[in-house]
């Protein structure tokens, strides 16, 4: 009320030598709030007379706010009171007794015991569901195989343009500037022995076998790991995922498999494009810093450079992209309706694709250690 | 009550909103007056929560200026517009609970971000307004996502009255609710006008919430308000969207009809004074 008044109390002592305590004014949270320590002081003062009369029939409004200010000064009973009708309300649900504060969780003396527990039947959990994911994903590329008519074309070529054209440029940049650190930094170490000519090995190995897959799948997870996770999570808050199981539309078919299928076309893709920029950065700081010729370059790369390794980063890639997809879709279709969940699940989402990309190059690189090198 | 008549607490001038060329309103003048119960009613798509988002602060006019307690919500400074969110309470069509908070805390944050009420006042506050909603105890430390779509509007209803507004906002308050929480919430927000001079702007397609609780009906259609007048008026109109709308209903839209229903529905109603 714009007009409201001042919350104020006034004490009258009437001929009988009883009190009569008058409240006025608009006894709300708003009116209150700036003087609620004085106005509480006074209410106490008052209240230690048990024989007064409080009359509250000329405040303006009061609200809950106000009605449990003064029942807290009263000392949760009820006083000699005077009431206009529609206020009784206010004072009708107040209760005797301070409500309970909500009970303390005690601490576990075993709580990091639960906790390995819980995160080990939690990996259990996952690891389950991932199995189950594959073994759909298998069963849906098997039945569209035999009716390739089915096959999700659309939602698979809108992938393909959402993960990997959209990507080619930030791929490019990371691609070209490790390319050329990576040849400044290896030029620097053969010049002092005088091996120049090494760094196209160096520079062909391991771009076109290690860095290129990594830093594509990297970026990958980073930038189409994370939009698969929050949008299958999205359509979880949505309702979206139920309304396509009640169709009997299976969610492997239209969301999961489109997305695995599009990473694994996109990703070795990327991968080669990486390697292309890189050794193009390599090259062009190979130039500068030895004086190695592009045409000389240019010529000894393939002879330095066993073609199995080219093959080995491709394959990478294609299991890569299907790896980030697969956990990402896996992450997302775990998440709760509930913007907690999807914040978690979207960081999983990405930290375990990365990490997981990592230890199975790690296990790659050893048991490929013989090949093309 | 005041014997002049009671001012506006909302002001709508000139209104039209143009949304990617296409005009959802044009030339819309309304004036929410205090302490009435005002519903908006419009066909889908009719602009109405456009208009309700434009009260709110929460979408801009293409021209004209809406006014609440005296600001204009459109340019204002921030300091004067968070002042003034905090005098209405708004219920949201789907609630608009945070999901990562529990029911209790959910009600609790409009009265914690005033960072003036011990805790112990903010329990027992907290408390009362769920009460007022009939949520049980057991319930409040549940999140959002366990809850009942007709619990979810309860305790949306609960947040938008913890700081005990002025200005309430309902959007579609008792769409999703049983017919008998539906006469429930009538009869709560009966009670809190007559406690605290309650404004309420809502938005509904429930007749029966029309007749029991509006004092006038405005009529969002052809991107105007084609009508803003007691239920009883409204509901005699000839235009095409209102006959649907009513259709069925014009008997009980007559005001000794109307009358008879409200106090139908208000039995434990002590007689105000006013």
């Amino acid at each position: 009320m714009t007009g409201a008044r001042e919350p104020r109390i006034a004490r009258q002592v009437g001929p009988d030598g009883r009190a009569r305590i008058e409240l006025t004014g608009a006894w709300v949270l708003r009116s209150l709030l700036p003087q609620a320590a004085a106005l509480r002081r006074q209410l106490l003062q008052h209240a230690r007379d048990s024989r007064a009369l409080w009359d509250l029939r000329p405040v303006e409004i009061l609200d809950d706010a106000g009605a449990l200010l003064l029942w807290r000064c009263w000392g949760r009973r009820r006083p000699q009171l005077l009431l206009r009708p529609e206020q009784e309300p206010a004072f009708a649900n107040l209760s005797p007794t301070a409500p309970l504060a909500p009970p303390e969780e005690k601490a576990d003396p075993l709580a990091v015991l639960a906790l390995l527990g819980r995160r080990w039947l939690a990996l259990r959990e996952h690891l389950l569901d991932i199995v189950l994911i594959s073994g759909h994903l298998v069963i849906d590329v098997l039945q569209l195989a035999r009716r390739p008519s089915r096959m999700p074309w659309r939602e698979i070529s809108a992938n393909i343009y959402r993960t990997g054209t959209q990507a080619l440029p930030i791929v490019a940049l990371v691609g070209f500037l490790v390319g050329v650190v990576l040849s400044y930094l290896s030029a620097k170490q053969l010049q002092a022995y005088g091996a120049n000519i090494f760094i196209i090995n160096i520079l062909g190995v391991g771009i076109v076998r290690e860095l290129g897959p990594m830093l594509a799948a990297i970026l990958v997870a980073g930038r189409s790991g994370s939009s698969m996770t929050a949008q299958l999570g999205v359509m979880r808050v949505t309702e979206e995922l139920d309304a396509l199981a009640v169709m009997g539309i299976s969610q492997t078919q239209r969301l999961v498999l489109p997305k695995v299928l599009a990473l694994a076309i996109t990703m070795p893709l990327l991968v080669l494009w990486c390697d292309t920029i890189a050794l193009l950065g390599g090259m062009l700081a190979a130039n500068w810093e030895l004086g190695i010729s592009y045409r000389e370059f240019l010529h000894s790369l393939p002879a330095t450079l066993p073609q199995s390794n080219l093959w080995l980063g491709i394959g990478k890639g294609v299991l890569f992209g299907i790896l980030i997809a697969v956990i990402a879709c896996h992450y997302g279709l775990r998440i709760k309706p509930n913007t907690e969940s999807l914040a978690t699940g979207t960081t999983e989402s990405v930290v375990s694709s990365i990490t997981i990309v990592i230890l199975v190059d790690a296990a790659i690189a050893v048991m490929f250690s013989p090949v093309g090198l | 009550m005041d014997a002049d008549a009671p001012a506006c607490v909302i002001e709508i001038e000139g209104l039209c909103t143009v949304l990617g060329g296409n005009t959802i309103h044009r030339d819309i003048d309304l004036c929410v007056r205090t302490g009435e119960v005002l519903a908006l009613i419009g066909e889908s798509g009719s602009g109405k929560t456009t208009l309700l988002r434009e009260m709110l602060g929460l979408g801009m006019p293409t021209r004209g200026t809406v006014r609440v307690f005296g600001t204009t919500l459109q340019g204002c400074p921030q300091e004067q517009l968070k002042r003034t969110r905090r005098r209405w309470g708004v219920l949201f069509q789907e609630g608009a609970l945070f999901s990562a908070l529990s029911v209790y805390d959910n009600v609790a944050l409009p009265l914690r971000e005033l960072r003036a009420l011990p805790e112990d006042v903010v329990r027992e506050l907290v408390m009362m307004k769920l009460a007022l909603v009939e949520i049980d105890v057991a319930s409040a430390t549940k999140l959002p996502a366990q809850l009942s779509g007709g619990m979810v509007k309860r305790v949306a209803l609960a947040r938008a009255l913890a700081l005990d507004p002025e200005l309430l906002f309902l959007d579609e308050p008792t769409a999703g609710l049983d017919p008998e929480r539906s006469a429930g919430f009538v009869q709560l927000v009966q009670r809190l006008r007559q406690e605290l001079h309650l404004t309420v702007v809502m938005v509904t397609h429930d007749v029966n919430t029309l007749i029991a609780l509006t004092d006038r009906v405005a009529v969002l259609a052809d991107h105007t308000l084609i009508a803003v007048g007691p239920i009883w008026e409204v509901a005699k109109l000839p235009h095409p969207f209102i006959r649907s709308f009513f259709l069925g209903h014009q008997a009980r839209c007559e005001q000794s009809e109307v009358d008879v229903y409200r106090r139908m529905l208000a039995p434990a109603l002590p007689a105000g004074e006013n």
